[in-house]
Order: structure tokens, then C-alpha cells, then sequence
């Protein structure tokens, strides 16, 4: 295996025995969708079919890391997989949930390449056998000012990061999602360049709030949601959690990002959640937090989405309404 | 002025009139209503009508949308009765336009209290700083006097200018496509169908107009 095993103590205090395998979770997923697909399972037509499906996810093993997890409690599960922005699958919130059937999430392979010692093409189960799966209570806060709390599974970022061994020159982290207009009907239009890209900064990249995702609520990462895996950055908008990853790029320059490609003028490289700096076509001082109801108020939007505690100290100095 | 006139004088004898006002207008009207009424029963949570995980947003789309689609499908009245030649449906474009000042309205309403909390501090703020707002706030202010205006007792009174008056409906539906254009965050297609319409329907007027002032 070209990967090197973290230290221990990188990942948390769990013992091994205690982790379904990422290989275990992918192949029972894969027995599950096969049989999906034989038309074993969900024979029920349309929507009940979809959300039959849904429940029929690999079930994960993960200890919850309460030191980064917030105590809000989190969105109902039918909010967090019906409700999405992934326009690989089409504009409207539901669009995502309603297309995304004929996605194949598994078998799954990550390219990395770039300013980094451990290149290649790697079975996504081979990138996360080393790690435990970890439950973190997130909030995620639109740049569409609308936030949920999300209790997502995942590895931290950092340290699937270092296994690839980035080289001095590594400034940044170049994500890349899957181009498979045949599967994602959204893809189809020219609404965003395709395939979506996002970037981090390197420290962002290895902050240990950064983590990829790879389910949600104790299960696999439904397709919607951007299956199998993702990224999740809580201090920022949403858009920089970039979906159904494919490729990792260690970069020197700052990489290009698909909605600051569309307007520039709207969407920065950095998309820190910010009340005090308005997106321009909209204010980004209060959000409404799905859920609510017909009656609930909107409520403040906290700098850096709540984490400015943490992540504060990456940006000292810096004119935060010049990087937005 | 024609269409004007003939619907201050509705001849009581024609049983076309008589028709139109008893079964197609009282039919018409539920027509209009039903979107507005999905609405309600998905407050209440009627099955399949629900709004959805974001039914503040739902509703203030949906309302939206048909303030636009109401505005565009007064604007073909008259060029429909050109085309297929039946004056009777002038009779219905009034109603036709006060739902699209209720839809337009109601859209309004929602943001100002379901969505802003009567947050006044922002909902200002908003209205002066957010141009796509600072429009949809104009085209609502704009249609008060079409509303206003609306009644048989005002045409009469306001003559020819009735007229005049009325055509800031062209106007208004336009800073609505605008409005609707400029929040979008990147798919145009629906407003972009809004404009083709509202252009079309413009220019048919302007069009009709170079022609009989040349004639």
C-alpha cells in the first residue's frame, strides 16, 4: 500500500476493533444498491421508491467528537437529504434528491497529484482505512443565508492530507468533483462550468474543524449530499463543502473556484461566513435556520458561522471585506 | 379607448355579456385563486399540497412567480382579442390584473412578515440597499394606482388618461422580471422566459401603434 499509516494519537482514542472499515461499509453499500438495482428492493414507485432507498444506506461505525461538535440540535434527516444545493443535479432544492438515483457512488477512486511526495490514483476505501470515523455536529450556513446543523461522519481533513506527504511548496488544496453528465443531469447545463472545483488554503486544508465527509447521520452519505465523499469547511459557506470528490491537488497558486468563476464579484476564494460583509445582492447579517416553520424568526448570523474561536487566527491581518 | 368605453357601457341585453358575467368570471375567478389557496392548505399541512423543508421560501417564490405569471397574462389580453378576434375577453382582464396586484402583494407580505419578522431595522435597510429589492418594492408601489384605479366609477372619471395610466403596467412588469432576474444565483432559464414574453408583448403594442399612426 503507497500510504503511509498516521502516527497514532492523530485520530482519536478508539480502538480499532471498534471501526466498520470503510471497504466493509463501501461493499455492503454496493450489495445494497445491486439489489436496488435487481429490483429487489423498492418496488414502490417514484418518490416512497427514492426514499425507500434512502434508508437502505450503509450503517457506520464512528465515535462523536464532542470537543467539535456544537450542542444545537441537529436538522430532522428529511430536511439535511431533500433539501440540497448540488446543481450537478439540477437547481431546485429537491432536484438533487429526485435525480441522484442513478449516481454510483461506489467503486470510488481519488486522484492526487501535484506539489506532494505521494501521488496517484487511490481506491477511496485505501485513503480512509487508516483513519476512525469521527460524528461532528456541524452548523452549515448557506451563502443563500439559510443554515441547518448537520451531524455529519467523517475523518479530518489534515490527516488524510498528510498521508500524501505535501512538499514545502503545497500553499494550496485544489478539490475536483466528478464529471459524469450521464449520471448527473445537471451537468448537461451550462449553468456552472463543470466539473465544480473548490480550494483551500493549506493551513484551512489541515485546520482540525476541515473534514471530509463520507456519511450523515450515522449512515453513508446519501447521493444527494455528495456522495461518497465531501468536504466540510463550518466557518464557510456552504459552496466551499465541494461534493463527490474525485481529485485532490497540492497547488503553489491559489486554484481556481466554480462560483467565483461564475461572479467573481459575488464569491470569493475564501467565503468566510461573515454577517458584517453582504453578499451584494443580499444581506448576510441574519439567517433562517430550516426548520423553524412558518413562524420562526430569522436569527443572527454569527462571524465565522459560530467558530470564530477557532479559526480566527487564520485570517489576522488580513482586510476580510477585500477577501471575502 | 374602444375596449374602455365598452366596458363602462356593458350592454345588459347581450347574452354573450350576460354569460361571461355569470359563469366565466365567477369561474375565472376560482381559477386565479387556486394557487393562492395550495398555499393555504399546505400551511395547514393538507397532504400533498406541503411546502417543503424552507416553506417560508416556497411560499414567497410561489407567490412571486405568479405575481409575474398574472402581470405577463394580463399584458396578452388584448393582443389575444386581436388575434382570435373576441372582445369578450377584455371583460376579464381586470380581474386579471388585481391578481396579479394580490399575488404581487401577498408576495410582499410574506417577505416583509413571515420572512423578515416585521424586522424593520432590516427590511429598510433592505428596500434601500438591495437593488433587486429596492425594483420589486417599486413595482409594487407602482401597481397601488392600477389597483386604485380599477373600478368602473375611476375609468369613467379618468377618461382618456385611464389609458395613459394603465400603461405603467408594461413598465412594472419589467423591474418584475428584473426583480425575479437578479436574485437568481446562476440559472436564468424562468426569468429569461418572463423577458421573452414581456419583450414580445411590448413590442406587438409598439408595433400596432408605428402601424395605425402610419395608416
Amino acid at each position: 500500500m503507497l500510504i503511509k499509516r498516521p502516527s497514532p494519537g492523530d485520530s482519536a482514542n478508539i480502538l480499532p476493533s471498534e471501526i466498520t472499515t470503510e471497504s466493509a461499509y463501501l461493499n455492503r453499500r454496493q450489495i445494497v444498491q445491486g439489489a436496488i438495482a435487481a429490483g429487489l428492493i423498492g418496488t414502490a414507485g417514484g418518490w416512497s421508491r427514492a426514499a425507500e432507498a434512502q434508508t437502505e444506506l450503509a450503517a457506520l461505525t464512528y465515535k462523536r467528537n464532542s470537543q467539535y461538535s456544537i450542542s444545537d440540535e441537529p436538522n430532522k434527516y428529511e430536511d439535511v437529504t431533500t433539501y440540497n444545493n448540488f446543481y450537478e443535479f439540477g437547481i431546485d432544492k429537491d432536484a438533487p434528491f429526485r435525480n441522484s438515483r442513478s449516481f454510483k457512488p461506489t467503486p470510488w477512486t481519488v486522484t492526487v497529484d501535484g506539489e506532494a511526495e505521494v501521488k496517484g490514483k487511490f481506491a477511496l476505501e485505501d485513503i480512509l482505512k487508516p483513519h476512525a470515523l469521527e460524528e461532528r455536529i456541524y452548523r452549515l450556513r448557506c451563502v443563500e443565508a439559510w443554515s441547518m446543523v448537520i451531524p455529519w461522519v467523517g475523518v479530518p481533513l489534515g490527516a488524510v492530507l498528510k498521508q500524501f506527504k505535501p512538499t514545502s511548496k503545497a500553499k494550496y488544496v485544489a478539490f475536483k468533483t466528478v464529471l459524469r453528465p450521464e449520471e448527473m443531469p445537471g451537468q448537461r447545463y451550462p449553468v456552472l462550468e463543470w466539473p465544480y472545483v473548490e480550494g483551500l488554503r493549506i493551513d484551512e486544508a489541515m485546520h482540525p474543524l476541515t473534514i471530509l465527509a463520507v456519511g450523515v447521520y450515522g449512515k453513508a452519505l446519501p447521493n444527494q449530499n455528495g456522495a461518497p465523499l465531501r468536504l466540510i469547511t463550518p466557518w464557510k459557506y456552504g459552496f466551499k463543502g465541494i461534493k463527490s470528490i474525485v481529485e485532490i491537488r497540492f497547488t503553489e497558486k491559489q486554484p481556481p473556484t466554480a462560483w467565483n468563476i461564475s461572479a467573481p464579484q459575488e464569491y470569493g476564494f475564501y467565503a468566510n461566513v461573515n454577517p458584517n460583509v453582504d453578499h451584494p445582492r443580499w444581506s448576510q447579517a441574519r439567517e433562517r435556520r430550516i426548520g423553524g416553520g412558518l413562524l420562526a424568526s430569522r436569527v443572527p448570523t454569527q462571524m465565522f458561522n459560530g467558530y470564530e474561536k477557532e479559526v480566527a487566527s487564520l485570517y489576522k491581518g488580513m482586510d476580510l471585506k477585500k477577501f471575502y | 379607448m374602444s375596449e374602455v368605453a365598452a366596458s363602462i357601457r356593458k350592454p345588459l341585453g347581450s347574452s354573450r355579456t350576460l354569460i361571461v358575467r355569470r359563469y366565466v368570471k365567477p369561474a375565472l375567478f376560482v381559477l386565479c385563486s387556486l394557487p393562492f389557496i395550495a398555499l393555504v392548505l399546505g400551511a395547514f399541512n393538507v397532504p400533498h399540497f406541503e411546502l417543503g423543508t424552507n416553506p417560508i421560501e416556497h411560499i414567497q417564490d410561489t407567490l412571486g412567480q405568479w405575481g409575474l405569471r398574472f402581470l405577463i397574462i394580463t399584458l396578452a389580453v388584448t393582443p389575444l382579442r386581436d388575434w382570435f378576434n373576441a372582445p369578450v375577453l377584455i371583460q376579464l382582464r381586470r380581474m386579471l390584473g388585481l391578481y396579479a396586484f394580490f399575488y404581487v402583494l401577498m408576495h410582499f407580505l410574506t417577505w416583509l412578515i413571515l420572512d423578515q419578522g416585521l424586522y424593520w431595522q432590516g427590511v429598510l435597510a433592505d428596500i434601500a440597499k438591495r437593488p433587486f429589492i429596492t425594483i420589486g418594492f417599486l413595482a409594487l408601489l407602482l401597481l397601488i394606482p392600477l389597483a386604485v384605479t380599477s373600478t368602473n366609477g375611476m375609468m369613467r372619471r379618468l377618461g382618456k388618461r385611464w389609458k395613459t395610466l394603465h400603461r405603467l403596467v408594461y413598465p412594472i412588469t419589467l423591474l418584475g422580471v428584473w426583480h425575479f432576474w437578479w436574485q437568481v444565483k446562476a440559472d436564468i432559464r424562468e426569468p429569461l422566459i418572463y423577458l421573452t414574453l414581456a419583450l414580445l408583448l411590448l413590442g406587438w403594442r409598439v408595433w400596432k401603434k408605428i402601424r395605425t399612426a402610419r395608416d
